[in-house]
């Protein structure tokens, strides 16, 4: 990156800030006709001074204009003038933008691409409250300088030394007087400055620990929690808080007395007019009107030599911001930028022996972390490692980390030299405690296969001009010449040709990492679009006949009640029944039913608006009799309870106000509140003893008049349940049930869940379902997966480039045994003719691996083979009895 | 089945003839009521324990793992009382108990069950007698068993 600011802005905007340059002093031009107009107006125009009429305008004998008329076209040309002057300045300004948001943007890609290149180390030390406020805020006073950085002082220097022209022409003293006391200001406004640039300087490093301080508190804010830290944290804030405070007050302090004494001086000028000239005007050798020419020409050189005082230091705050900001992007040991977009010219291997020459590494603190390593790893192996210090081995090797001394090859290249093209696509580490991406589990999954784009997304000739608009303004700003959009996924690598035959190597890989399973059940609760996935949707349906007659086949009918628009669900809520379909929003959830006018309109049509009324008031003195006496933490509220703990006093007094058979008098608020309860109730489960068969006849009336009266603007606010169709948003599980389970059914849902495992075989839709899984959202730092899920889905991802090398760095911690035991065989077995290196924490895990590391103290102090090692003894089987 | 109808159902089994109305409206409310087809296990032995059951309607066989296969030992009938060992002890489940015809529980959840005994001691005596039954139903057997031996 450039060091210096105004190089920067050369470098990259020369073309830039010519144009604005010229448009600046092109302004000129019409300006000065417009200073001049007015007088023209006032002396010829109305006046009529010096000029005889009729007047031929461009002595061609074409325009005669008499007084009045004359006076008009001299307003008119001075509109013209206001339009043209207005015009230039709406250009300058325009373009100004234009051109500092563009240098802006490049500044900001330049330290974000800079972020990507740090070395690792130096995330240890940087936190991302430091980080994010400099790429984002600390920069953006920089954009808005860059566009005025030369036009400014061009323009306002032009003008300052037009005034002062004019005035050294009309009176020489008088001009030299106006400007005498600059060099003073100009001397001692900066030395004052710099005291409060300091001062902000100090301001921005508080914010940025501030920013910090907010950043850890959300990453640790379950341990805030559990040791009650919150006083603690809130002091410290309020401490911080205060020395921002106190920053921002002595700026106030230093900065307002350099405008008092800015304005002091400006005014001294008029103060030495007034007492030097009137003095010299009394004495005679100097006439009044001179005085007063001077006192204004003061006055209108005082706009643009503010203008350029301004400009002189805010040149020199954001030179001092960019200077810090560059220097805090450059960390040593960076690599080059070419390192991670430069593709190799031929595919490189590093399918061959890993050899380590002397290798040591050295923490922070120059503690020997490693020592001295001379190693060979065979081709093809798999390595187990054992102790301490492991992790720092297989940082090295898959190049994530640097050695202090030494040499690794692997395959005889140097992974120094290596560029991160060929390392991030044939090397592959897991952490035992990998990050995932907050986005959808296949996006992760595919992550490791996505590093240049492959195959350019086909776009309508509308969005297409649109991309290659954004396309040419990203190229301008030295951005990313890359489509996001476009299909990245590099199929080949994981062993496929397309999107459709990568699913079975994604499954494969989710085998290995014991993730299948759970991806599957992902899938099942995910649901599908009929318009994208016609076919899924289709397999889906007959899933859900075969389900139906697998049921009835085993006799297992009454586990589920079945969608029938005939009938009522006894399983299903009152609401369900009523709308017959799923709410895709919230204008139909179930709490907002009963202050809903349609569902309110369709409650009248059939009569059962009063009745609703009724149940709501019996319903509601049932939960407060039940739950009344219980204590409001009780697990009773949130498994049985209609109502929470906390609205249970309402409605307690809600039914001392309400009198049985005066309902009606209820305010609107009370009744909403006992209508919503009915909605609730599922007639079995409950067994309130409500809605007898005339009234569920109703309800099965009320659903026909509620579709028939669905207003146009709600169709998509609720999605409808028909046995021929896929009831869209509703998840896959639901949709192949397609009806409530029974309640009071023994068992039904392993019995259920069991029938259902077996159609989804049958069908085969196992694949697809898990592939529905992908698109599940895993949320912020994948916190919607547990740990092991995570994990396991890391180790996919690794797997999922096939690489030539896969360091797994106790990657299956958080996993149970079971499934620890699991992962451990598959990828053993998987990895027979590939590199492995695994650190495990248990020496009897090592039994399956081709050769076995103890590493300790920094050194490799026994190798061989498991069954070696646990005969010879030595430091494997003393670990081997440990454990 | 309406909940007016199991309260009233429940006042009839001998366990909870004693306790007020609203709480047996709670307990009722709360507690699942299952269904089992003929040969369903409501639990089996070796399991952990999470639930009693008090038999609303049909009836159901307890066996026990021995050396020579199931043994059956006792058939439930309706409001009869199963499953409060496991859940008294902290034991895994000494017995299994699978339906004969199709039958009809209520399943008490372990934490209400406990709620149920500190709330109501009558419930407590009313378990206390039945264990104490078993108690000298079973010496009753063990003293024919060993007067046998002695044979």
């Amino acid at each position: 990156m450039e060091k210096n600011l105004y190089r920067f802005i050369v470098k990259h905007s020369l073309k830039q800030q010519v144009i604005i340059v010229l448009l600046s002093v092109l302004s000129f031009v019409p300006y000065y006709y417009y200073l001049s107009m007015p007088k023209a107006i006032v002396n010829q125009g109305i006046e009529g001074k010096d000029i005889e009429f009729p007047v031929d305008l461009f002595g061609l004998g074409w325009f005669r204009l008499d007084h009045t008329e004359y006076l008009m076209v001299l307003c008119i040309g001075f509109l013209g003038l206001v339009l043209v002057q207005q015009g230039f300045k709406y250009a300058i300004n325009f373009f100004q933008g234009v051109a500092g948001e563009r240098m802006l943007r490049r500044l900001r890609y330049d330290l974000y691409a800079q972020i990507l290149r740090f070395p690792i180390p130096t995330f240890r030390r940087t936190s991302q409250g430091e980080i994010i406020p400099m790429v984002i805020a600390e920069v953006e006073p920089i954009g808005g300088f860059i566009g005025e950085s030369f036009a400014l002082p061009i323009f306002q220097g032009g003008m300052l030394l037009v005034i002062f022209t004019f005035l050294l022409i009309q009176n020489p003293l008088m001009a030299l007087a106006a400007v005498a006391l600059y060099p003073i200001q100009f001397y001692f406004v900066p030395r004052m400055q710099a005291k409060v640039r300091a001062l902000g300087r100090e301001r921005i490093k508080n914010q940025r620990r501030l920013s910090d301080r907010i950043g850890e508190t959300v990453s640790g804010i379950v341990e805030l929690h559990t040791h009650d830290a919150s006083n603690r944290l809130l002091a410290e804030f309020t401490r911080r808080l205060g020395v921002s405070y106190r920053i921002r007050v002595e700026i106030f302090q230093r900065k307002f007395m350099i405008k008092f004494l800015n304005n002091f001086i400006q005014q001294l000028g008029p103060f030495f007019f007034y007492s030097i000239g009137g003095y010299l005007a009394i004495k005679g050798s100097l006439d009044v009107g001179t005085v007063v020419a001077a006192v204004n020409a003061h006055k209108e050189m005082a706009a643009p030599w503010k203008e350029l005082l301004n400009h002189y230091q805010t040149r020199e705050d954001v030179k001092q911001k960019y200077d810090q900001v560059i220097s805090q992007f450059e960390p040593p040991g960076m690599r080059a930028p070419d390192d991670q977009h430069i593709e190799p010219e031929t595919p490189v291997d590093l399918g061959g022996e890993i050899k380590l020459i002397g290798v040591a590494l050295h923490d922070d603190q120059g503690q020997t972390v490693l020592d001295n390593l001379n190693l060979t790893l065979p081709w093809p192996a798999r390595v187990a490692v054992i102790g301490s210090g492991g992790d720092d081995l297989l940082q090295l090797l898959a190049r994530t980390n640097m050695p202090s001394r030494g040499k690794i090859t692997i395959n005889g290249k140097n992974i120094a030299d290596l560029p991160e093209t060929v390392t991030g696509r044939r090397l592959a580490y897991v952490s035992s405690a990998s990050y995932i991406f907050n986005a959808t589990l296949g996006e992760n999954l595919f992550f490791g296969l996505r590093h240049r784009p492959l195959k350019p997304l086909q776009r309508d000739p509308q969005a297409q001009q649109r991309y290659e608009r954004e396309y040419r303004e990203a190229l301008a700003a030295g951005n990313s010449p890359h489509d996001p959009d476009a299909d990245w996924t590099d199929y080949a690598a994981a062993g496929a040709e397309d999107q459709k035959s990568i699913l079975g190597a994604a499954i494969a890989a989710l085998q290995a990492a014991s993730f299948d399973e759970d991806v599957f059940q992902l899938g099942m609760r995910g649901t599908i679009d009929p318009n994208t996935n016609p076919e899924l949707v289709e397999k889906v349906l007959s899933a859900r006949r075969a389900f139906r007659d697998r049921l009835a086949d085993d006799a297992l009918a009454d586990l589920v009640e079945s969608w029938d628009p005939e009938r009522y669900n006894n399983n299903a809520t009152v609401a369900e029944n009523l709308m017959f379909g799923t709410a895709r929003n919230g204008i139909y959830h179930e709490d907002n039913l009963a202050h809903d006018p349609h569902i309110l309109q369709v409650l009248d049509a059939v009569g059962l608006r009063k009745r609703f009324l009724e149940i709501g008031y019996d319903v509601a003195s049932t939960m407060v009799e039940l739950f009344a006496d219980l204590p409001p933490d009780h697990e009773f509220f949130q498994q049985f309870s209609f109502i929470s703990s906390d609205d249970l006093p309402d409605y307690k007094d809600l039914l001392m106000r309400a009198k049985p058979d005066a309902l009606d008098h209820l305010s609107a608020q009370d009744k909403a509140r006992l209508m919503s309860l009915p909605f609730k109730l599922v007639l079995a489960r409950h067994r309130l003893g409500h809605f007898d068969e005339a009234e569920r006849q109703a309800i099965l009336k009320a659903r026909k008049i509620f579709a028939e009266t669905l207003p146009e603007d709600r169709r998509d606010a609720i999605a409808f349940f028909d046995p021929e169709h896929f009831t869209v948003s509703s998840s896959i599980v639901d949709n192949i049930l397609f009806g409530r389970i029974s309640y009071g059914q023994a068992q039904a849902q392993e019995k259920i869940g069991r029938v259902m495992a077996d159609v989804v075989e049958q069908l085969k839709l196992r694949e697809p379902i898990i592939a529905v899984g992908f698109q599940y959202e895993v949320g912020i730092g994948g916190a919607r997966l547990s740990a092991a899920q995570r994990q396991k889905l890391a180790i996919a991802r690794a797997l999922m480039k096939r690489p030539d090398w896969l360091m797994l760095s106790e990657a299956t911690a958080p996993m149970d045994p079971r499934s620890h035991a699991a992962v451990l065989h598959s990828i053993v077995e998987q990895c027979k003719d590939r590199g492995l290196v695994w650190l495990l924490q248990r020496p009897v895990d090592c039994e399956h691996f081709d050769l076995v590391l103890v590493i300790e103290n920094g050194v490799v102090v026994q190798s061989g083979h498991y069954a070696d090692l646990c005969e010879r003894g030595g430091r494997f089987k003393e670990l081997l009895a440990q454990a | 089945m309406s909940l007016n109808e199991e309260v009233e159902l429940l006042r009839r089994i001998p366990l909870f003839a004693k306790i007020e109305p609203s709480k047996l409206k709670l307990l009722a409310f709360t507690s699942q009521r299952l269904t089992y087809k003929p040969g369903d296990v409501l639990f089996r032995q070796g399991d952990p324990g999470d639930a009693a059951f008090v038999i609303i309607g049909g009836e159901a066989d307890v066996t026990v793992d021995t050396p020579g296969g199931p043994l059956t030992v006792a058939r439930l009938k309706q409001n009869d009382f199963v499953g409060e060992i496991a859940i008294l002890c902290d034991v895994p489940r000494t017995a299994t108990v699978a339906a004969a015809t199709e039958v009809t529980t209520l399943r008490i959840e372990k934490d209400l069950f406990f709620r149920l005994i500190t709330d109501f001691p009558q419930i407590a005596i009313e378990i206390m007698r039945v264990l104490a039954q078993r108690l000298e139903r079973t010496t009753a057997d063990l003293r024919a068993l060993s007067a046998q031996i002695k044979d």
